[in-house]
């Protein structure tokens, strides 16, 4: 009887272990694939060739396979999107936790959580009717698929999340801290700007660390107001992305053409991996500080 | 205990609700893959055919002819869809082409164009970057906006070798279907593009070409120069499934013609 | 207050950072309005019963979109169905069976890392794995599976939060009345963490719906009418690959605002779900 319940209960044991290690072999199963196959393009090409070319013309009768115009435009992209989300999201959130009135905090809240939710399709479709013709007919460009609509989408996208997160980490400053400002004779303005946010610094870090890893991850949105030509970035040319490189030519590609697309996706894992590593040594340093 | 036995009925009895939902299957499904220029062709003709046949279903990818070629030949569906004719080496591979019908690239721009007509080779030259502004061939003031297709495109690739243009053509925009050709040039002035002409609609314009109007009957006798064919792609030496071989059957015979016509292509039967 | 005490400089800048701040929040605040008023407009008078109950027909040129809301909810019954014990099985494993402090924080961190890669790389290696490797082809089932693997890291984190809240004495209580420890999981510790899977599944079923990059590739979108059997092994598009696909490749403006307006309003009742549950759980709780 004894030993009947004892196996029994190691059994049990066993099954939640392998439920508890099924994240680690899916990462592991993503990782290996990707450099399965990512790699063989690369080393076809030649890794310098491949990652420092400036010319993708994976189709033509002479292929060359260069992805410094992707990966200058994700960086472009994102930087942009993060210099413009950033200052506005940042702003947003002091006023939310610090001087909103609570019920248009409460308003406020929902409605930045209506906008965290909304699938990226969304906000796609509205650039696509409203930005595109918009910034051809405000700059005088020819065409309004460009780097820029898509910056302007990746920064309103990143906007909820940075909001979100920025404003829990203000609220989680001590009260103390703030009270003792003002008794020192600082007006509640420059109680918010010189000791709160400070204080709130690694939430907020965490936060904009956050918005990098989903602009640069987004493909959908991006995808439809951007241009989708293989250029060298520029504010107002039609442009690629690592992400919309791979999407837009999976299915139909062959051989070396495909590889070389998985190599892509291999290099944006990578720059993901850096950020999210960034991201855990932020966070980390939260709960230590 | 009680609990757990009416969540668990409850939740059999939303499954076989939703198990009810669809079309009855049972002679079997016919899948196809690949050009969205065909659309609205293949479309009709699985429609039409499910109509006269309850228990079979029909679906259709809409990926481009350079994915439907691949998927065909994967093994990923039944019959591929192409709109050009099957190159040498994909022929290699062991695929076999069937023309279904013919269609004509129509080139289309902004109805708010004043342009209404051009030259084959003042096509080639604005897609080459050689002329650049409207005003150069009777237009507005303005530099033209070249709309084109993804490199995989059937679209794209008939119509460069029937202009000339392979790997000369300087897109601004590279896009993933006709539909989206079509949107773009509706809401640019200043845009030119080249779509499946069964699929152009009233938001844009289709100008004739060295005076030929595109419509069904210039693209049966070949006055309209540029046309492409519409192609079943199947795999050489494997037998389609029964379902999927009836219904090539009936898409390639005649009844089906007048289908093939009233969505806007020139069937070849 | 001090104010008549306070520097020019000082002054300036409470100036300017409360002008910043004030601008900032109004900017957000009109344009989040903006896209919510767009959307709705554009979508809400394309909503007809014709559109919600019928299939797209190219013979008679009509648009309906419930079959891309059967496979949505196809897809979701599906996701959940196998994330649900996948998720909390981790979670009771790093509750209440981890000993080896290494083994907790790798498993923690590679399902931070699966939350954080993009969705398209996703959808590349679901086509990949589950598409080609395992042969499903293009079938809502591997898109099932591949939103499983996206969906695991949210309801092993909130089974978790919610799992810490089980007082250790209950099972404490339990423990020295005899029971083994599989027995005090099941009557003491799961239905004590039921709030955390249910927010859990609230919080997934937002994201399911929100997804299409990681679909495109591995369930296609095909828009025929199926029962949820043969559906989950067929293509299928759900409702937001759908608006994409309406949008950017067929340019039905129409349809897609009002699949737009339909997922706005489904975001909408997901996020009310999520708040009412957690008060309701914490009331209970608190009792």
């Amino acid at each position: 009887m004894k030993g009947n319940k004892k196996t029994f209960e190691t059994a049990v044991h066993g099954v939640f272990l392998i439920l508890g290690l099924v994240t680690v072999c899916c990462v592991l199963l993503i990782t290996v694939y990707l450099i399965i196959s990512g790699i063989p393009a690369m080393h076809e090409i030649g890794l310098i060739e491949f990652l420092f070319g400036t010319t993708w013309a994976s189709t033509a009768a002479e292929p060359s396979y260069g992805i410094l115009p992707f990966i200058l435009t994700s960086v472009y992209g994102t930087a942009g999107a993060i210099v413009i989300g950033v200052p506005i999201g940042f702003m947003t959130a002091v006023y939310l936790a610090k001087v909103a009135p609570p019920k248009v905090k409460t308003l406020m809240e929902s409605a930045v959580s209506l906008l965290a939710g909304i699938p990226s399709v969304v906000y796609g479709l509205v650039g696509m009717l409203v930005l595109v013709p918009g910034i051809r007919k405000m700059f005088h460009v020819p065409d309004g698929a460009s780097l820029l609509a898509a910056i302007i989408v990746l920064a309103i996208m990143i906007l909820p999340s940075i909001i979100k997160v920025s404003v829990t980490a203000l609220e989680a400053v001590p009260k103390e801290y703030e009270d003792a400002s003002l008794a020192l004779g600082a007006t509640p303005v420059e109680t918010y700007f010189k000791v709160s946010v400070p204080a709130a610094k690694s939430g907020i870090a965490a936060a904009v660390v956050l918005g990098v890893g989903r602009a640069i991850g987004e493909a959908m949105a991006v995808m439809m107001v951007s241009g989708n030509a293989a250029n060298m970035p520029s504010l107002f040319q039609s442009v690629r992305f690592l992400t919309t490189a791979v999407a837009s030519e999976m299915s139909y590609s062959g051989g070396l053409q495909r590889e070389a697309l998985f190599s892509i996706a291999l290099v944006l894992f990578l720059f993901i991996m850096l950020i999210n590593a960034t991201l855990h040594f932020f966070l980390k340093r939260n709960k230590e500080g | 205990m009680k609990k757990i036995i009416s969540l668990l009925i409850i939740g059999v009895m939303a499954v076989a609700m939703l198990a009810g939902c669809g079309v009855k299957n049972s002679g079997g499904t016919v899948s196809t893959d690949g050009s969205t220029s065909m659309e609205k062709v293949i479309g009709a003709l699985g429609e039409s055919y499910m109509a006269e046949n309850k228990n079979v279903i029909f679906t259709y990818n809409p990926t481009g002819s350079g994915s439907g070629i691949k998927a065909v030949l994967e093994g990923r569906c039944d019959i591929g869809l192409s709109s050009r004719s099957l190159k040498d080496e994909e022929k290699a591979n062991g695929l076999k082409e069937t023309v279904l019908a013919y269609d004509g690239i129509a080139i289309i721009v902004n109805p708010a164009n004043p342009v209404s007509d051009l030259s084959l080779e003042q096509i080639a030259s604005i897609y080459t970057g050689d002329i650049t502004n409207w005003k150069d061939i009777g237009g507005n003031d303005a530099k033209i906006v070249l709309i084109g297709r993804e490199a995989g495109s059937g679209t794209r690739d008939g119509f460069e070798s029937i202009t000339g243009t392979e790997d000369a053509c300087k897109y601004r925009q590279e896009l993933t279907s006709t539909g989206d050709v079509i949107t773009t040039v509706s809401q640019n002035p200043d845009a030119i593009g080249y779509a499946s002409l069964a699929s152009v609609k009233d938001s844009v314009k289709a100008l004739s070409v060295g005076g030929v109007n595109p419509s069904e009957s210039t693209v049966k006798d070949g006055s309209y120069v540029i046309q492409r064919p519409f192609v079943l792609v199947t795999k050489e030496g494997t037998a389609l499934s029964e379902t999927a071989q009836k219904f090539f059957d009936y898409i390639t015979s005649a009844d089906a013609a007048g289908i093939i016509s009233a969505a806007g292509a020139v069937a070849a039967n | 207050m001090l104010n008549g005490k306070l520097s020019r400089k000082r002054r300036g800048y409470i100036g300017l950072m409360r002008a910043l701040m004030y601008a900032f929040a109004a900017l957000t605040c009109a344009l989040v309005l903006f896209l919510i008023a767009y959307v709705l407009v554009k979508g809400v008078p394309n909503i007809s019963w014709e559109l919600l109950s019928t299939s797209p027909s190219y013979l008679t040129e009509r648009i309906g979109i419930l079959p891309d809301i059967l496979n949505t909810v196809y897809i979701v019954i599906a996701t959940l169905l196998i994330v649900l014990p996948l998720g909390v099985g981790a979670a009771i494993y790093l509750t209440e069976y981890a000993k080896n402090k290494r083994v907790v924080a790798v498993i923690e961190y590679a399902a931070e890392t699966l939350s954080g890669i993009p969705s398209i790389i996703y959808g590349l290696v679901g086509m990949l794995f589950f598409c080609q490797f395992l042969g499903m082809q293009t079938s809502l089932l591997a898109g099932a599976l591949t939103l499983v693997i996206m969906n695991l890291p949210t309801i092993m984190r909130t089974t978790q939060e919610s799992l810490k809240t089980v007082p250790q004495s209950y099972r404490e209580g339990a423990f020295g009345l005899g029971a083994g420890k599989w027995r005090v999981i099941r009557t003491v510790v799961l239905p004590g963490c039921v709030d955390g899977i249910i927010t859990g599944c609230i919080l997934s079923v937002g994201r399911i719906l929100g997804e299409s990059a990681a679909l495109l590739f591995t369930a296609g979108f095909a828009h025929a009418l199926n029962g949820i059997f043969e559906g989950l092994t067929s293509a299928g598009a759900t409702l937001t690959v759908a608006l994409y696909v309406y949008a950017k490749e067929q340019g039905e403006f129409g349809a897609a605002f009002a699949i737009a307006a339909i997922l706005m309003g489904l975001t909408l009742v997901i996020n009310l779900a999520a708040a009412l549950t957690q008060r309701y759980f914490r009331r209970k709780k608190a009792l």
